[in-house]
């Protein structure tokens, strides 16, 4: 289990440009298997152009308490980009003017961010349709001051998105570092004892599946029914909706596959299971996702590799609508990773 | 990409050998053939199923579009039927199926435990096969002794 960052271990693949090289390069340069940019052109799908804005990401930083293997943002307790209250209020600006219905606060873990409180509490006055906030489960039991977590969204009618690997604690502390699976289940415990993700509630809690490690997720709807009757029956925990999430090629989870020696059969995984139905929907043409530092992207793969927005508004402080919508998506073949199957987006599956 | 081709070559000879053919200047592709002749399964041969209907399209297809049927939802689960999978292959022992069908567990959330008990019940059935012939041992021994 990692407990640093590929960023803090100097490592080459910290680098973006190195990450996009990788796959660009090799079974992607001989013709083995087709780019991105060719495969979406076999069903005239190229360029991939944004639609109307619906969803706004906003990544608030990367420090995490957790060192996931496979995270994509290559987050950790050593990552100090953090977005300031500064950058917040631009955001506040954007989210009150836009058409935006829904609202997705990530990182890192977001709520290790000093003005995460503030800024919770001035967004959810905005009145946006669905608020959500990406929690780790973890950071609610990490620290004293963290406790009141679940009154605190509930207050504000957060809608929780947290990520549970598997229902067994095996597969969870391997992916995640040990301990997580304990501090998890007792955080969803927490979180049902004041209304989450109960039967019936309005206070939403939806659990994020993304596989540990190189294979593809399973069906979304029999994994949701697997992983209900596992945590009802084993620790009395209820939630609502199950979202399988394909790891993209990125980051730490590039790391591994490299280290592992999966990365071309991955490839060819989601290469082979490719759907164009999926590319209709993928996140990235109703997305727009907000940098620690106020940059846009396409989504949130596209910050971590750096592929700013291709658009004369790049920055927060920039923002325009009507600039934004019809731009050209920018993609790369990691982009394979949310048309795989039944397509994978930060709400689960798309086709 | 170099360093990934290179990597599966080195898994698939000794790095001794390996190393030999290098201060020989063999160069690499010339060691992917050797690698091809000299192995009977490569497991990046799996990936080239589907190209058995170039030679027969008729019967591959037939095949293919079976298999899709066998595997899907019906009065047993997809799930079942992928762990009936891997204790058959482990029955027949094809190593292209048992890479498929772990891969195919893990992606549906099938636990180490239950994919060990399923290849036991393919090895008690083997076993048990093998030893319920003893019985037609002992019918020849006991007739053909006085």
């Amino acid at each position: 289990m990692a407990t640093k960052s590929l960023h803090k271990r100097n490592d080459e693949l910290a680098n973006a440009n190195r990450q996009l090289e990788i796959l660009s390069n090799g079974i992607f340069q001989n013709g083995e298997l087709p780019t991105f940019k060719n495969k979406i052109s076999e069903t005239s799908q190229f360029p991939l152009k944004a639609k109307k804005l619906e969803i706004l990401q906003i990544n608030v930083g990367y420090m995490c308490n957790q060192v996931c293997e496979h995270c994509h943002v290559d987050a950790g307790p050593d990552r100090k980009e953090i977005m300031t209250r500064n950058t917040m209020k631009q955001c506040l600006e954007v989210i009150k003017n836009s058409g935006a219905h829904t609202l997705d606060l990530t990182g890192g873990a977001p709520e290790m961010n000093p003005d995460f409180r503030w800024f919770v509490e001035e967004a959810a006055k905005v009145g946006i349709k669905d608020f959500i906030v990406r929690s780790n489960l973890t950071i609610i039991r990490a620290n004293k001051k963290y406790y009141d977590l679940p009154e605190f969204f509930k207050k504000h009618n957060v809608h929780v998105v947290s990520s549970m690997p598997h229902w067994t604690r095996g597969k969870t502390d391997k992916q995640r570092g040990d301990g997580v699976f304990d501090k998890s289940i007792k955080a969803l415990q927490e979180l049902n004892a004041v209304g989450y993700g109960m039967p019936d509630s309005d206070l939403r809690l939806d659990l994020v599946y993304n596989p540990s490690g190189a294979f593809l997720p399973g069906d979304q709807m029999s994994m949701e029914k697997d992983f209900k009757k596992a945590l009802l029956e084993d620790f009395n925990i209820q939630f609502h909706s199950l979202f399988a999430i394909t790891n993209l090629p990125i980051a730490r989870f590039l790391d591994y596959l490299i280290a592992s020696e999966n990365y071309e059969d991955y490839m060819y995984a989601l290469v082979e299971a490719y759907n164009p139905a999926a590319v209709a929907n993928v996140m990235c043409i109703n997305t727009l996702s907000i940098s620690w530092d106020g940059y846009l992207y396409d989504c949130d793969f596209n910050q971590m590799l750096k592929l700013p927005v291709n658009s004369k508004a790049r920055h927060i402080s920039e923002f325009n609508e009507e600039l934004l919508e019809g731009r050209n998506i920018v993609i790369s073949q990691h982009c394979y990773g949310c048309t795989a199957g039944a397509g994978s987006s930060c709400q689960g599956v798309v086709a | 990409m170099l360093i990934i081709s290179y990597k599966k070559i080195i898994s698939n000879l000794r790095l001794s050998i390996f190393v030999v053919l290098r201060l020989n200047h063999i160069d690499l592709y010339s060691l992917e053939l050797i690698v091809m002749q000299k192995t009977y399964y490569d497991p990046a041969d799996l990936r080239k199923f589907g190209k058995i209907t170039e030679w027969s399209e008729e019967l591959g297809e037939k095949f293919f579009e079976y298999y899709g049927k066998v595997f899907e939802e019906g009065a047993l689960t997809a799930r079942e039927k992928s762990l009936i999978a891997l204790a058959v292959s482990h029955v027949v022992k094809c190593p292209y199926c048992i890479d498929a069908y772990s891969k195919d567990g893990l992606q549906r959330g099938i636990t180490k435990e239950e994919m060990m008990e399923a290849v036991h019940v393919g090895a008690a059935i083997e076993s048990g096969a093998t030893l319920v012939h003893a019985v037609q041992m002992m019918n020849k021994v006991n007739k053909l002794e006085m």
